[in-house]
């Protein structure tokens, strides 16, 4: 090997890239791009060129430390445990079975889980009492079934042990008496003075409930102010929908309408309000199956590559300044605004002829939408140009705003700073969030909070915001308490507890009710009387008794309405501020954690984020050219396995160092830093991990902003990914996809060369699969990548955590993981995500090598995997060319913690050390119905079975059943043409088939 | 040393030196275990091995409290240092058999005074072997579920698995050559009874000589069992490596999944052996004075082996890379590749250079004639072999099917510690062996004086 590294010729090798664009050439980062010699030259040193060195082991400091934050809770407990008083404990059998409880069956509740303040249903499974599982709420119009990542995970945020447990006045423990009769003395001042001093900072707030109480509390204290802070909350939405139509609303749309679709910078297929719905709205018009034949077309415009622009037709690389211009100039064309046809940057303006052409030939079946990070006029030019195409009320619809109090909450906030510099707040009661570590970095909150004389904060963890608080409440989980909230499109979820607080917590419910006439109401009594009052008509007890049931209150959406737009709405388009040789920064909620509220959930922080597959950490991210300018690049290509380097980030004064992470798809000039990382009192799991951009972000620039300087430095850090590796063969064929018109002219086109060998080659009989024969459909068509499978999946299947170190060493535990590959050019390759659970093969290759028989085959095709039987040669996993198999290295799973023990579910084993494990089309589930069927003397229904990572699919990808039965979804799906087995020449038949990913591309804009 | 001064240089093509008398072989080789003094050489090298030994005995402990976590295994990487280790000492193992057996059933005479110790670093080397198989599971004290005995789960071994044959080759391969080793040793064993001064060795030797007092009956009896255990063991010789061969090439992982890898071990563990055989030999002859025993006739004959089974091996690496590339498989083109140009590189292009380049200097007769430069040239071999594994085994691993698992395997300290361990273990019992028990047969070395030749010219 040559010694020396050579600088890599990036022009040179995309240059080779765009010349070469036929030809499916997939390759899975930007090692893969083999074909010039500088890039073989990096092929070669991808890896660290003594192949066997003295790695660092377990044993390091840092590794020992995650390790003990994922498996050591235990000690801490012990401590822990001895504050807490034990409940008397009585053991007796039931006199008289609660009516439907039946031991080892769970019992499903409608309950409502919020993000933003906006609520989504849910049903939370329930095994005697313990939450184990959420799932999505079939009949909630904001879930459809569907659940997210962070619904999945939110079980485990129930259960953590690092919970704030117990209440404390600095640093003392107390109990709510004193807490309240402190309140009480405060508020017995306060009372004379109409309640001046009194503040109270929340998170968004959308829950009608507490609107009365804000409403009650503003009459008894008529001075007193409401402050509501979300970090990554919808402000350029709010902002934008007063600029277009000089009122706040709230906007939805309904994409089962829409042909045409224009994404600007919005990741509407993965978050936000209502993506889960927009998701599975989006898929099914994408679904070449069953005789339909159409697609809808999306094009999305963004910086950096989202599960959005993964499934685009057209995705438009511009940064997040630059999108306005595309707006503007979207707009132009559409004839609702007067500006530029052609600017500095031709890429902004090449497709906008085709995009408008396509727009108005959809009118009224069109949609534009604006993403929440984008500025108000942004949002401003989107509802102009809906109204214009006609498509409001048809695929956008506007509604009244979700917030109680709909307001600037950065006004508020500021308006808050000056009350507190001017010494006026007495009492301030801040309800959730971390406002400490959340808050515009200017603003200094941490410091300026403490100007209030008392400070309460109540929170579900110890946070950055409690520690400069006097008083520390432990907050309730919401499958802890009562509560409701409203979807997003306005419709009241209501909010059930499973189980009893865990701890002494309290809601915010409660707390505002403390400062009400009646004190301590129960949480339940509180929302049960507001409701009662606000129900009209009769028999109010069976109204309230279906409504929980449902977990939504029926017909309660908001009347949408139609706002007109404001007259001088769309002026010109400002300035834009000029780069300058500068860098642009943007700052996105983390796709894992959000904005730190979840830094904590052991589960999300190993979730692998979608496109980079990063997990524990936040990087700088830019593109593969930026980092190249900065002289980072070569060396970031060996992601994974070496250390990526450091930059020093500079902005406005501020510098932070970062690792740099370089990403395909990503626009240039641009770094990418996702906010929620670099926590310092987030709890054993979270904190320390990464490094926190909210010390950049200030009030004037919340999402992106000109003016980054970056440059390299010293150091270099490691990064945890669960997949680092590239080359693609064309040959290999592990994606299979084309274009809508190629597909429907010939179907075979998408097979370019692959087949299986054909089934008779053999010279052993066939083996029959009588009864059943599971199998599984995973459509490519629809997959966002969203990754809420794998955590549903762990959540299921009580898969362990392993931590940053062992990921990095390649243990992480997922059964089902979303490879990603990219295919095309550097700059702006094709995304294509796939999710691999195992494929159940017929022909195993694992069964045949396992010594001890710990692995079989059922007679249902499954195949089994016998934890109790296993060994841990770890053949199997060697032999599986799917490299779907899970190897507990060590004693992953924790068997201490008492909390985490009521985490699993009681319906599947935890592993222990040295066993293997892996997918089993979660067996369980199967078993269950199995023998539900057989007492009732019937085979299995159709659909009666869904697996978790199924059930959870905002967009149906992944379809599960019967293949022996021709009727079902499954059968049918396979025997759609664009039904390929993931390496079927190597004859292992898998049960896992995938259906062809295609696109809808405007043959305008490829010409 | 007894009357060294008799004994003449051995002549180029002699294996053994004129002027050994019954009695001098008896002495030179009895007094290396019944002297008083233990000599400089052996404290060290015996020191060495206790040491390492106990370093192995740390990293199994660790190993047993963690996990298997402590090395450097991985998704998709899930065999290592151990699998690696295993196929190496077993192969070492293989030239101790051919030997003894082999070698006997076709009459090389040269063989009785190299077998007795070749004999016993193949124990020893299988012992080191044996280890790998049991450490490497994840939960290693359920071992004896690969046996298949009576239990009342009504579960037996899957007999489909290569993993299960291994069970039967190794446990099988071990029994017949520590019997043979053994029985062989008889003999000598009643020699030592006779000649010590030492009381409990008088006791001890006699325990293990079980009765033997060289009648003719006993040497009839005696010369039986020895040819059938070399009948026995001379399949072994074959099958133990083959069906090591299978773990892999049963396996579909390309790299691993093809049928020319039985003789391609087979021939690369009598290959590894003959370079253990040399590289324990060369310097125990200078140390023990045993010039005129082990002459350099034997190095001359074990070099050639090593050059021809060396030159078996090369076959199979151009073999290899020539199927690989006429399958026109895109999986197994991409093994190959990856090997040559992948993370593993370095290692791929040092055993070549280890196994192919390095033993063609022994075409010439005056290498394989200097001691110092065959020492070398097996201890290049023995490297080239381990890296010949470590490379089938891990670069097949770290990149097979779908780009999106691929991963790379970095050994870890308790990698290195277990490895390095198992060496110790070998050193510790093989010098244990030099001094308690004769490290070459002496009752066989005496036949080929030329006056037991007299003998048997008279009798027939």
């Amino acid at each position: 090997m040559p010694s020396e590294r050579k600088k890599l010729d990036l022009a040179a090798v995309r240059a080779l890239l765009n010349g070469k664009t036929n030809g499916r050439d997939y390759w899975r980062n930007l090692e893969d791009l083999a074909s010039t010699p500088e890039f073989e030259e990096l092929m070669e040193r991808e890896f660290p060129r003594q192949a066997i060195g003295w790695s660092e082991d377990e044993d390091s400091v840092e590794g020992r430390r995650n390790f003990l934050k994922m498996m050591g809770a235990s000690l801490a407990l012990a401590g822990l445990t001895a504050c807490t008083r034990q409940p008397t404990e009585h053991i007796a059998p039931y006199v008289r079975q609660p009516e439907e409880l039946v031991p080892g069956r769970p019992l499903f509740y409608a309950t409502a889980t919020t993000l933003n303040g906006v609520a989504t249903g849910v049903l939370a499974e329930s095994h005697e009492g313990r939450p184990t599982k959420i799932e999505g709420n079939p009949e909630h119009p904001g879930s459809l079934g569907a659940a997210d990542a962070f619904m999945q995970a939110s079980v485990l945020t129930m259960y953590d042990p690092d919970r704030s447990k117990t209440l404390s006045y600095n640093g003392e423990i107390r109990g709510w008496g004193d807490f309240f009769s402190t309140l009480g003395e405060i508020l017995a001042v306060q009372r004379t003075k109409s309640g001046a001093g009194i503040r109270i900072l929340t998170e968004t707030i959308t829950s009608p409930t507490m609107a009365n109480q804000i409403a009650a509390i503003q009459k008894l204290y008529p001075a007193a102010k409401f402050h509501q802070w979300e970090p990554a909350g919808t402000h350029s939405a709010r902002a934008g929908a007063t600029q277009a139509f000089g009122q706040p609303v709230n906007t939805y749309y309904d994409l089962s309408k829409a042909n045409v679709i224009v994404a600007l910078d919005s990741d509407f297929l993965a978050s936000g309000h209502g993506s889960l719905r927009y998701a599975r709205q989006f898929s099914a018009r994408r679904r070449v199956q069953g005789g339909q034949t159409s697609m809808n077309r999306l094009y999305a415009v963004e910086p950096l590559p989202s599960s959005t622009g993964a499934r685009a037709d057209h995705r438009l690389p511009l940064r997040a300044n630059d999108i306005e211009e595309f707006a503007w100039a979207l707009a132009t064309n559409l004839k609702v605004a007067n500006g530029p046809t052609k600017g500095e940057n031709w890429d902004i303006y090449k497709w906008i002829p085709g995009i408008g052409k396509d727009l108005q030939q959809n009118a009224g079946a069109s949609l534009v939408i604006a993403g929440d990070y984008q500025p108000p006029i942004v949002h401003a030019l989107a509802h102009a140009m809906n109204e214009k195409l006609g498509n409001v009320g048809k695929t956008v619809f506007y509604t009244d705003p979700l917030e109680v109090n709909a307001q600037d909450q950065l006004a508020s906030l500021q308006d808050l700073v000056k009350d507190l510099d001017a010494g006026a707040v007495d009492l301030l009661l801040i309800l959730g969030g971390n406002p400490a570590f959340n808050a515009p970095v200017e603003l200094g909150m941490g410091d300026r909070l403490q100007k209030a004389h008392m400070r309460a904060h109540l929170s579900l963890y110890d946070d950055e915001t409690s520690e400069i608080c006097q008083w520390r409440l432990p907050e309730t989980h919401y499958l802890e308490t009562w509560g409701d909230a409203r979807a997003f499109d306005g419709t009241v979820t209501l909010q059930q507890p499973l189980i009893q607080p865990l701890y002494e917590g309290r809601s915010a419910l409660q707390l505002l009710q403390m400062l009400t006439v009646d004190p301590e109401a129960s949480p339940y009594a509180i929302v049960k009387g507001y409701w009662g009052s606000q129900h009209k008509g009769a028999d109010f007890e069976n109204w309230w008794r279906k409504s929980v049931h449902d977990g939504l209150i029926a017909d309660s959406a908001l009347p949408t309405k139609t706002p007109a737009l404001h007259g001088g709405a769309i002026s010109s388009p400002s300035e834009k501020p000029k780069m300058a040789g500068k860098l642009e920064v943007i700052f996105r909620p983390d796709p894992s954690i959000y904005d730190g509220r979840f830094a904590n959930n052991g589960w999300l922080q190993e979730l692998p984020k979608p496109v980079t597959k990063i997990t524990w950490d936040n990087a700088a991210i830019m593109s593969p050219a930026t980092a190249h300018q900065l002289g980072v690049l070569k060396e970031t290509l060996n992601a994974g396995d070496e250390g990526v380097p450091m930059v020093e980030l500079n902005y406005r004064g501020r510098t932070i160092k970062a690792p740099v992470w370089a990403q395909p798809g990503q626009v240039d000039g641009c770094v990418v830093l996702h906010l929620g990382y670099g926590r310092t009192r987030a709890g054993r799991t979270g904190t320390g991990m990464g490094f926190n951009p909210y010390g950049f972000r200030t009030a004037n620039a919340l999402w992106h902003d000109v003016g980054l300087i970056a440059k390299q430095t010293s150091g270099s850090y490691e990064i945890a990914t669960t997949q680092n590796d590239h080359v693609l063969d064309t040959r290999r064929q592990i994606i299979q996809s084309g274009t809508l018109a190629e597909y429907l002219k010939d179907p075979e086109s998408i097979r370019a060369g692959a087949e299986g060998p054909p089934r008779g080659l053999t010279m052993y009989p066939e083996w029959k699969y009588e009864g059943y024969a599971w199998g599984m459909a995973i459509d490519l068509n629809a997959c966002t990548g969203c990754s809420a499978c794998i955590a549903a999946c762990q959540a299921e299947n009580n898969i362990a955590v392993v931590g940053k170190d062992q990921v990095r060493r390649g243990r992480a535990m997922h059964w089902l993981r979303v490879d990603s590959y990219y295919h095309g050019g550097v700059n702006n390759p094709e995304i294509h995500n796939q999710p691999v659970p195992c494929m159940q093969c017929e022909n195993a290759p694992c069964e045949l090598v396992c010594p001890v028989q710990a692995t079989n085959h059922s007679a249902e095709g499954l195949n089994d995997m016998v934890y109790n039987r296993c060994v841990g040669t770890r053949y199997c996993s060697n032999n599986c060319p799917y490299k779907v198999r899970r190897f507990n290295f060590y004693l992953f799973s924790d068997y201490e913690t008492p909390s985490l023990k009521l985490l699993h579910n009681p319906d599947v084993t935890v592993r222990s050390r040295g066993v293997m494990e892996k997918c089993t089309y979660c067996v369980q589930r199967i078993n269950h119905a199995k023998i539900e069927a057989e007492k009732e003397g019937r085979t299995v229904r159709e659909g009666e079975i869904q697996t978790a990572c199924q059930a959870t699919c905002p967009t149906e990808a992944i379809v599960f059943g019967d293949t022996n039965d021709p009727n079902s979804r499954v059968s049918k799906m396979k025997a759609e043409k664009l039904n390929y087995g993931l390496l079927a020449d190597l004859n292992t038949r898998p049960r896992t088939t995938y259906l062809a990913s295609l696109r809808n591309p405007n043959p305008e804009l490829e010409a | 040393m007894p009357d060294e001064t008799q004994i003449a240089e051995p002549r180029p093509n002699e294996i053994i030196a004129p002027g050994y008398t019954f009695g001098t072989v008896t002495d030179q080789i009895a007094s290396v275990v019944l002297t008083g003094k233990t000599p400089g050489f052996w404290l060290a090298a015996f020191t060495i091995g206790f040491a390492l030994l106990m370093l192995f005995l740390l990293s199994v402990a660790v190993l047993l409290a963690k996990g298997v976590g402590v090395w450097g295994i991985r998704t998709p990487v899930m065999w290592g240092f151990a699998i690696t280790n295993f196929v190496w000492w077993i192969g070492i193992g293989h030239a101790g058999t051919l030997i003894s057996a082999i070698l006997l059933l076709l009459n090389q005479r040269w063989r009785n005074s190299i077998n007795r110790f070749a004999e016993a670093m193949t124990l020893f080397a299988v012992a080191c072997a044996g280890m790998f198989p049991l450490l490497h599971l994840g939960r290693p004290w359920l071992f004896y579920w690969l046996f298949p005995y009576p239990n009342t789960m009504n579960v037996q071994p899957q007999f489909r698995s290569p993993l299960v044959w291994d069970v039967f080759a190794v446990s099988t391969y071990a029994t017949v050559s520590l019997l043979f080793w053994y029985v062989g040793l008889m003999p000598d064993l009643a020699t030592l009874r006779d000649r010590t001064q030492s009381r409990f060795a008088r006791f001890a030797y006699g325990i293990l000589a079980m009765g033997w007092r060289g009648s003719a009956r006993h040497w009839s009896v005696y010369e039986t069992a020895s040819l059938l255990l070399a009948g026995l063991a001379t399949p072994l010789v074959l099958s133990v490596h083959t069906v090591v061969s299978f773990d892999f090439t049963i396996a579909i992982v390309p790299g691993w999944h093809s049928t020319f890898f039985p003789p391609y071990f087979v021939a690369g563990a009598i290959y590894s052996g003959f370079a253990m055989v040399l590289a324990l030999a060369i310097p125990l002859r200078s140390v023990y004075g045993l010039q005129g025993l082990i002459t350099d006739k034997h190095l001359d004959n074990c070099g050639k082996v090593m050059l021809a089974t060396g030159l078996i091996v090369a076959y199979a690496y151009i073999l290899e890379t020539f199927t690989a590339w006429y399958s026109g498989n895109v999986f197994e083109e991409a093994a190959i590749w990856h090997r040559m140009t992948g993370p593993y590189a370095v290692a791929y292009w040092a055993l070549l250079t280890c196994n192919i380049v390095a033993p063609q200097f022994l075409w010439i007769r005056k290498v394989r004639n200097t001691p110092v430069l065959l020492f070398i040239a097996s201890i290049v071999v023995l490297i080239g072999m381990w890296l010949e594994r470590f490379v089938i085994i891990v670069s097949s691993l770290a990149q097979d099917f779908l780009p999106s698992s691929w991963g790379i395997f970095q050994a870890t300290r308790w990698d290195w510690a277990t490895y390095v361990g198992t060496i110790g273990l070998f050193l510790f019992l093989f010098f244990a062996f030099i001094r308690l028990l004769p490290m070459i047969s002496i009752f066989e070395v005496r036949t080929l004086l030329p006056q037991a030749k007299v003998e048997e010219e008279v009798r027939s």
